[in-house]
């Protein structure tokens, strides 16, 4: 009985901790069905009154552009940089755990050295650098660098994955005749699914929130992404604009739930596990 | 480096003699071609190219001018708003990254526990982590913290919770961590009469400290490179009186908003020395409280 009471007692402590948790995203959605003047005004969870135009009012131009486009680009984005980082960062992790070449621990230690390089150091001559090529204002600044391998983080996990598979398997299929891309792509891919959806999904979610890199590179109506399109509504003052910064603010993390509520245990696993390897 | 550039990518169909290397070392390049390119190309030129950037006034659209230590000497002695940008990013990283792994830990303890549930409670706690560099977060705070967001010290408290409140991603690695200490352990400390205390501090600290430290790294790393809420939350100003002027977001007003590119890079290059130095010194400290089993006796 006692033994019982401990249990729900966890429980008990446990969602009294999620709930202020969790309150700013429960808030986030149900306040977008808010008047302007309410959401200023409280911070209840439940509407006043439950209203819909906010929503109805994301119908209409921002910025000249209508508001499904910035989910276009955003998507562009996020999946190109997702499908770039699954065909770049398999192959040479391929090479780093299993090929064998010259100065292969250095150019290893080099790329997991990356891992900690911040973005915004190098993003000046990056910069100057697309600039040049005019590739300023086009998605290729933000996609490319994904097809070049330079997400080491991905290139590490996935390494990690490729070494739990038994080398047999390797050794069988070049007795039989297969060289290393036969084995690479009839092997080895296959095998790593798990960690190629991981890198897929993290790579999507990391690029649809990133905000410094789009901000820098994406200026024309057109071409913004969601978190560029809600940048518009941070100067304003009108309360009248809050409804709608929230609709589209609590729409641009739908994505991004749909994808944690179908993925959660590989997203947190996969997380969990490149961190204990570290 | 040189060595991988005088080999070019060669077609798996004329492999070069078996050599020490292994079979047919120049696949390995094949598979490699996209990442050289991309070290080459995007790391290690632009690393290059930014530190000559740094010695000279560079605006983008007209040629670098060489302008030797100016920036540096500038940035170190004269610009008021840089040193402003270092205490905000110091307090901020000083404040944040303790609070947040503490919480991650206690709460870790909390849900580290044999149960259905647990499964379900670790993806709550974690789901933060995935909302919390979004603009969309960064509004709400905007919105919720509207009170706050005016006055200096709270401003840059608005910030740090806003940070804490990601504790899930240090939680699952620690909760992965916890769940590779053997039960035996436990066990046996309890059979020797200890409380649940003791265990925490003799078996538990020490079996979790190369968690902890990796945590303690990726964190404080993490923490230098906080960008979004800053400008969200002060409408890219890094008000008020400069209390939320993220270095992050210094840089990007002086690189991007300004065209200051010299002296942007100047500033690049001084914080890769600062996350260089700090990163040593935490690997430094950690031979002192950073035990692993291969060598625990």
């Amino acid at each position: 009985m006692t033994g019982r009471l401990r249990v729900t007692g966890w429980h008990a402590v446990v969602i009294l901790l999620l709930i202020p948790l969790l309150y700013p995203i429960a808030w986030l959605f149900l306040a977008s069905f808010k008047s302007g003047s309410e959401i200023v005004q409280s911070l209840a969870l439940l509407p006043r009154d439950f209203i819909l135009d906010n929503y109805v009012a994301l119908g209409d131009d921002l910025a000249g552009v209508q508001a499904w486009r910035f989910f276009v680009n955003s998507t562009i984005v996020a999946g190109g940089c997702a499908l770039a980082n699954i065909a770049s960062c398999s192959l040479a992790a391929y090479a780093f755990a299993r090929l064998r070449f010259r100065m292969r621990g250095v150019l290893f230690a080099f790329t997991l050295a990356t891992i900690m390089l911040p973005v915004h150091i190098i993003t000046i001559p990056q910069y100057s650098l697309f600039s040049k090529l005019g590739m300023v204002d086009t998605f290729w600044p933000l996609i490319l660098p994904k097809l070049l391998a330079t997400d080491a983080f991905f290139i590490f996990l996935m390494v990690q994955f490729m070494r739990t598979i038994p080398r047999e398997l390797d050794e069988a299929a070049r007795l039989d005749g297969c060289g290393s891309i036969r084995i690479f792509g009839s092997i080895v891919l296959p095998l790593v699914r798990p960690a190629l959806v991981t890198t897929a999904i993290f790579t999507f979610i990391w690029t649809w929130n990133d905000f410094f890199t789009q901000l820098i590179y994406l200026s024309s109506p057109e071409r913004l992404t969601l978190p560029l399109a809600l940048r518009l509504f941070i100067d304003t003052t009108d309360h009248n604009a809050f409804g709608p910064m929230l609709a589209l603010s609590a729409l641009a993390i739908v994505p991004i739930l749909l994808f944690f509520a179908a993925f959660q245990r590989l997203l947190v696993e996969g997380f969990a596990t490149s961190g204990l390897k570290g | 480096m040189t060595t991988v550039l005088d080999r070019p990518p060669a077609k798996a169909a004329a492999p070069p003699p078996p050599k020490r290397y292994g079979e047919r070392p120049s696949i390995a390049y094949l598979f490699l071609t996209p990442w050289i390119a991309g070290a080459l190309l995007l790391t290690l030129g632009p690393m290059l190219w930014l530190l000559y950037l740094s010695f000279t006034e560079y605006d983008l659209f007209t040629a670098p001018r060489w302008v030797g230590l100016d920036n540096y000497v500038r940035m170190l002695t004269v610009d008021p708003h840089f040193w402003n940008a270092v205490w905000a990013t110091s307090k901020f990283v000083l404040i944040s990254v303790p609070v947040q792994l503490a919480a991650a830990l206690g709460v870790a303890l909390l849900i580290h526990r044999r149960s259905p549930a647990q499964g379900f409670y670790r993806s709550a706690f974690y789901a933060p982590s995935l909302l919390g560099a979004s603009v969309s977060v960064a509004l709400v705070w905007r919105v919720i913290f509207h009170d706050w967001i005016g006055h200096p010290d709270r401003a840059l408290l608005a910030l740090v919770l806003l940070a804490v409140w990601q504790f899930g991603a240090p939680m699952v690695i620690f909760l992965a961590g916890l769940q590779q200490i053997p039960q035996e352990y436990y066990d046996a400390a309890a059979v020797d009469g200890a409380g649940p205390w003791r265990a925490f501090l003799k078996i538990t600290v020490p079996m979790l400290s190369p968690v902890i430290f990796f945590n303690l790294v990726l964190d404080t790393i993490r923490a230098f490179q906080v960008f979004t809420g800053a400008y969200v939350v002060s409408n890219g100003t890094g008000g008020p009186s400069d209390s939320t002027l993220f270095y992050t977001l210094y840089l990007y007003e002086k690189g991007f908003v300004e065209f200051k590119m010299g002296y942007a890079s100047a500033m690049s290059w001084f914080l890769l020395v600062v996350i260089a130095a700090i990163t040593a010194l935490l690997f430094r400290t950690a031979r002192s409280w950073v035990f692993y089993s291969g060598d625990e006796s």
